[in-house]
């Protein structure tokens, strides 16, 4: 196991997780998304080799209405 | 009529067929932002970069509401209060899908709502040398719109009133020197309360008009969208048709010749 921080709640991940797995936890879709890993954006041709490791930081962001 | 047909808006190599362009927020549903969107015949809109929602899996995305093929996105960065808070929402927004057409707002002040323009300038040379195309709220002095031009913005967007604010134009002669100094498009960008506003936006002789709160805070949204439609195509048409002149004296419109 591992703790992470994922949009600024605290969340227990299964240890050697990667990007592309938490995505797909949380059913989002990589088109859709933009990560931000310890305060730095992650390409998508990244999320499946990117591992998560303990205290890590994760934004990931959409867009919504704005004006 | 030819030439009112290729009468396109062209932002950096972006053209657009409308020239209002409309923003998503404060809608009721994404349905009825959806439904808004069509009746304005917009065919850019913006939309804003926030966190995703991760307790709720199953909620639904603006974008799934809308036919990305008909329409162009323009991420903002509504909310930010500093540079490096917009060059953050902006890089992620290209991270997403390749943005690089983007809407610059750097807010100073949360009563007003009025951009901090030393920081406004500060991030649009920024992003210019990152390659992003800048799309610039600013306030209506034309002396920083110049600034923006030259720090490389693809379209300079003034304010009419404070955001959200529906006071329509305050300062109609100040637009007009930004129109006359610029070389890219002046798109009014905030305090546009009804439609007539944007009628007199275009017939200053803006290139468009964006607007978010006086469609979406209005009674029946889908409605006002299709009245913002033809008002900014009148205000148009009427600027390319050229206004008669104003005079104080009155001038018959019917022949005096041949009165009886």
């Amino acid at each position: 196991m591992a703790k992470i921080q994922l949009n600024g709640k605290k969340i227990a991940i299964k240890s050697k997780s990667t990007i592309m797995d938490l995505l797909v936890k949380y059913n989002l879709d990589n088109k859709k998304i933009a990560i931000e890993h310890n305060g730095t954006i992650i390409p998508k041709l990244k999320y499946k080799k990117k591992y998560l490791k303990n205290n890590d930081r994760l934004e990931i962001v959409h867009f919504i209405g704005g004006g | 009529m030819a030439k009112l047909k290729n009468d396109v808006l062209k932002i950096s190599s972006t053209k657009l067929k409308s020239r209002l362009i409309v923003g998503t927020g404060k809608y009721k549903s994404f349905k009825e932002t959806a439904k808004a969107v069509e009746a304005s015949g917009a065919d850019m809109i913006t939309v804003a970069v926030r966190r995703v929602n991760i307790i709720d899996k199953r909620k639904p995305m603006l974008t799934d509401y809308l036919n990305q093929k008909k329409i162009k996105l323009l991420p903002n960065t509504a909310g930010c209060y500093t540079s490096d808070e917009a060059l953050r929402t902006l890089r992620l927004a290209r991270e997403m899908g390749g943005w690089k057409l983007v809407k610059l707002e750097v807010l100073g002040d949360k009563k007003t709502l009025y951009p901090n323009m030393a920081e406004t300038i500060l991030s649009t040379k920024i992003l210019v040398k990152e390659g992003f195309k800048v799309m610039v709220y600013c306030t209506d002095d034309p002396l920083l719109a110049t600034k923006l031009e030259d720090s490389g913005a693809s379209a300079i967007m003034p304010l009419a009133s404070p955001i959200g604010s529906g006071l329509g134009f305050q300062n109609t002669e100040n637009i007009s020197l930004i129109i006359k100094q610029s070389k890219v498009p002046v798109i009014v960008d905030a305090g546009i309360g009804t439609a007539s506003d944007a009628t007199i936006a275009m017939e200053l002789g803006c290139d468009g008009v964006l607007i978010n709160s006086a469609i979406a805070n209005s009674k029946k949204p889908v409605l006002m969208a299709k009245a913002f439609k033809d008002a900014v195509i009148s205000g148009r048409n009427a600027f390319l048709a050229g206004r008669m002149k104003k005079n104080i004296f009155a001038s018959s419109s019917s022949p005096t010749k041949g009165l009886i």
